[in-house]
């Protein structure tokens, strides 16, 4: 996807951010030492947190139960801080596929997934997957059958979503690591099935 | 002095609600494509300070009730052509709710 409105202000935006780092590190808000907590925090967080929920709820029905009541819980019992953000976990079944997006600007599991990918804020994906998203998951390769419904997931406040993929066929032998492996962060977007377990 | 109490939900799942078709200045959180359209209230999230307000550095209280509200696409597209059942969900407060 081209994204060239983003490019083009990228260098004005990350001088501005610059700017107002160091004029907060002045001030005494925070430390430079803080700031580097906080990236190294988020560079630790990354898909394998959700695929590892995503994996424990294929292969525990209770579990699954309990991150779909409460996906900020089921998080936290493997291990995985949320934060104040409530996360949602969005049941794919055979009749419902679910995507997320956040229209009004990134809003994304980033304590389950760490960063998000460039497309996923991109003004393409954030302004199409809403109004044509079986076109918009075709061109990720994804197509959803006719007879089964889409549910676009706006991001818009104080809740953070996390799709749980299909559990893909033939997969009864795996354990729950290699069923891990299966789950793409893509997949927990939405955009993207979990793979096939040939592929794992 | 407490917070204030966070303001009584008016809405149960599974009501029908219109969300006003307004358009203040400022930060807003409600997305154009859905105002002024009818949609289902899927759940209610919980009680949180009010964006609007806290971008201005306001307290953003008392508390507003937030909700899922899922509208069908083709309520919000005239021309959506997918399945019938095909539907966008957005989290959106109270006071952008009326009931339809």
């Amino acid at each position: 996807m081209k994204q060239t409105d983003e490019a083009d202000s990228r260098g004005y935006y990350r001088r501005m951010q610059s700017a107002i780092e160091e004029l907060l590190i002045l001030k005494g808000v925070f430390s430079g030492a803080d700031v580097e907590r906080e990236v190294k925090a988020m560079d630790s967080r990354n898909p394998g947190r959700g695929a590892k929920m995503v994996a424990r709820a294929w292969v525990d029905p209770a579990y699954k139960a309990r991150a779909l009541h409460n996906g900020s819980a089921a998080a936290e019992e493997l291990g995985f801080a949320v934060g104040p953000l409530r996360l949602i976990v969005l049941e794919d079944t055979p009749r419902v596929h679910n995507v997320i997006v956040c229209t009004l600007c990134s809003c994304y599991p980033r304590m389950l997934l760490g960063l998000p990918p460039e497309w996923y804020k991109s003004s393409n994906y954030r302004s199409r997957v809403v109004r044509e998203p079986r076109t918009v998951l075709q061109e990720f390769g994804t197509r959803i059958p006719d007879d089964v419904e889409i549910r676009v997931h706006d991001s818009t406040a104080d809740m953070r979503y996390m799709v749980l993929p299909l559990r893909p066929a033939g997969t009864e032998g795996l354990d729950e690591e290699q069923l891990a492996g299966l789950v793409t962060r893509d997949s927990l977007i939405g955009v993207a099935m979990a793979k096939a377990a040939a592929q794992a | 002095m407490g917070a204030p109490e966070p303001l009584p939900a008016r809405f149960a799942p599974g009501a029908r609600v219109q969300v006003r078709r307004a358009d203040p200045p400022g930060h807003v959180r409600t997305p154009w494509y859905c105002r002024g359209h009818a949609g289902v209230i899927e759940r209610i999230c919980g009680s949180f300070a009010n964006p609007e307000e806290l971008a201005y550095n306001r307290d953003g209280l008392p508390a507003q009730p937030l909700y899922r509200v899922r509208f069908s696409c083709r309520e919000l597209w005239q021309d959506y052509a997918g399945n019938a059942g095909d539907a966008v969900e957005i989290e959106i407060f109270q006071h952008w709710l009326e009931p339809a």
